[in-house]
């Protein structure tokens, strides 16, 4: 607001404390209560309530029994709290015949997602630092491919995917998985690593050289410890993508080893046995809670993230 | 670097950098070209439980297009796509406005815009199908309220069952589409707020006029985005519907699975990826042509 009231008298300039000794002048500045301020915040907060209100919903159910979700209805706050949904979600929900919750699905995939991000960023920063700095003939040709490969839709590779892990016989473990993930996460990420690996001053990269550095010696005492902060970028597009990944879960994987998305899937969308909705939002609030940790943590850095990694769709 | 030609052996130089490339040359090669080119190929055979290397010409695709459930699944993406691209396109772009106006709380509201982004389709659809719950959700807390007759309930309609979904989609994903127009936004120079301002010309007509044509790059990355996105649709129908009520909200990524997965019938599977590939071929290559095309290579 300040900033417009400056730009409302250009004529003031120099002497705007005199200005404003002798009165206003020209427009008057808008007062905060303004009808523009009204509708604008106004609007903002019930858009804001409408984008709360599912995250909200999720946690009053979770917290109810049975007896009052059927009673009451979804927006109203429980009566009497109770924590039982959300133990019952963490270790006795089924899904088919076993009945260990939700907990063997959380830890498949810290299983699947530990070594993944740590495989694919260890990848795509030596292959973009190689792009930036070590270029060869031929290298932009397959960095092209690789990122016009990024808006394949996954269905047209998953099958090919298939053939080649039975062959490597990882199929339907999770080490294919952690394979796939890096596969996959390799075009945004090299992106990620190529662009910023470029802007560093190659002044630096040439001092290097000339005091005899070489190709690994430059990356890991040099680039690694000056881009600290791209590589939390590419943690957190890395956890929050896998966390959330379904498809490559469900395709790859076999009922043991499903990662908490498919899990959580199964309980819910599960045809037998009584409707719990309670322990539903429970265990949907428990898959949603690693992404959502990482999102309100990282905060601007995630904002950096997306927008670079918003290629991946 | 490229001038010492004479030294013996090409293929040995830069070697580390070639080495460290190897992971990026077969993902290219292998899976991103090789895989492509396999599908499409095996989507001409009648590849059944395994894949069986029978040619049978365009088979696949006439059974494919005289499936009622891939045109459902088709005629889903249209309307799912259409008004997931207008409706992203509308509600991002006013949110950003809106939070670029020098507000206060900017922090607050974005990431309130921004959370569910980061989380899954699966958490996504598994929430709004509570939300849109006949008997307990949205239409049963009017009806309690004393509005008897209230109706609002599309998940199971099949009608109105992808208007479900879309509700869902919106929710999760117009964070995003709000931040690449805020960061279009801000890289709006001032001084053009500035002169007009100075040429009195209103906020709205501003933007319609000057900000939106200057934000063309940011629409065309944002639209190629939300276009690619809207193909690969496939965890919040699951996790949403399953697909139902009946085949009503059946997409195509879902249906490609179906038949690979569950179906054993691979050639149509095959087939009916190729024609996602089409699809994103067919918006993918006119941008990459107006990108990067008329520039030439960087």
């Amino acid at each position: 607001m300040s900033e417009r009231a400056t730009l409302a008298m250009p004529v003031a300039g120099a002497d705007a404390a005199a200005s404003d000794l002798a009165g206003p002048r020209g427009r008057k500045p808008r007062r905060t209560l303004s009808r523009r301020n009204i509708i604008l915040y106004g609007t903002l907060f019930v858009v804001a309530v409408y984008y709360l209100l599912p995250l909200y919903v999720m946690v009053v159910t979770s917290l109810k029994g049975m007896p009052e979700i059927r009673l009451g209805h979804i927006f109203a706050p429980p009566v009497e709290i109770t924590f039982q949904p959300w133990v019952k979600a963490w270790a006795e929900a089924c899904t088919g015949l076993n009945c260990d919750g939700l907990s063997r699905g959380f830890w498949n995939s810290v299983r699947i997602t530990v070594p993944s991000v740590v495989l694919s960023i260890a990848i795509a920063s030596v292959n973009g630092y190689a792009l930036a700095n070590w270029r060869f003939k031929g290298a932009e040709v397959f960095f092209t491919i690789l990122i016009v490969g990024a808006f394949i839709p996954y269905q047209v590779m998953l099958y090919p995917i298939v053939i080649i892990l039975r062959e490597m016989g990882i199929y339907g473990t999770l080490t294919g998985l952690v394979l796939v993930h890096s596969i996959f996460g390799m075009p945004i990420l090299t992106l990620l690593f190529r662009n910023y690996f470029a802007s560093l001053p190659e002044e630096l990269f040439k001092a290097a050289r000339v005091d005899g550095a070489g190709f690994w010696g430059i990356y890991l005492r040099i680039m690694l410890p000056m881009s600290l902060p791209i590589f939390v970028v590419a943690v957190i597009i890395q956890i929050t993508g896998i966390w959330n990944d379904f498809l490559f879960g469900v395709v790859y994987t076999k009922p043991d080893l499903y990662p908490m998305t498919v899990q959580l899937n199964n309980i819910v969308n599960s045809v037998q046995g009584v409707k719990e909705y309670n322990v539903n939002m429970a265990a949907t609030l428990l898959t949603g809670l690693v992404p959502l940790l990482v999102y309100f943590v990282s905060g601007k850095l995630f904002v950096r993230g997306i927008a670079a990694g918003a290629v991946k769709g | 670097m490229r001038s010492q030609s004479e030294r013996p052996y090409p293929l040995f130089r830069n070697l580390n950098a070639k080495i460290a490339s190897i992971p990026m040359v077969l993902t290219a090669l292998v899976v991103f070209v090789g895989g492509t080119a396999w599908t499409v190929l095996y989507s001409f055979t009648n590849s059944k439980l395994l894949p069986r290397w029978k040619f049978v010409g365009l088979d696949q695709y006439e059974r494919l297009w005289s499936t009622p459930r891939w045109l459902v699944s088709i005629e889903n993406l249209f309307i799912y796509g259409a008004l997931s691209l207008i409706f992203s396109f509308v509600i991002g772009f006013l949110l950003a406005a809106m939070l670029d106006r020098k507000i206060r709380f900017e922090d607050t509201f974005r990431t309130i815009f921004l959370y569910p982004f980061a989380l899954s389709f699966i958490v996504t659809g598994l929430v709004w199908q509570w939300l849109l719950n006949p008997d307990f959700g949205v239409q049963h807390v009017v009806r309690s309220l004393g509005w008897e007759s209230f109706t609002f309930n599309p998940l199971y309609d099949r009608e109105l069952v992808i208007y479900g979904i879309l509700i869902a989609a919106l929710w999760q994903g117009t964070g995003l589409i709000m931040c690449l127009m805020l960061a279009g936004l801000r890289s709006i120079d001032e001084d053009i707020w500035k002169a007009a301002r100075v040429d009195g010309i209103p906020v709205w007509k501003t933007y319609l006029f000057i900000v939106i044509p200057m934000l063309r790059p940011v629409f065309v990355t944002t639209l190629v985005i939300i276009a690619s996105a809207i193909v690969k649709v496939y965890d919040l129908v699951v996790a949403q519907t399953g697909g139902g009520p009946g085949h009503a909200s059946e997409v195509p990524a879902k249906y490609v699975y179906d038949y690979m997965f569950l179906g054993q019938n691979l050639g149509q599977g095959f087939a009916a990826s190729t024609m996602m590939l089409l699809s994103v071929v067919i918006v993918i290559v006119p941008w990459a042509y107006l990108e990067f095309g008329r520039r030439g290579r960087r």
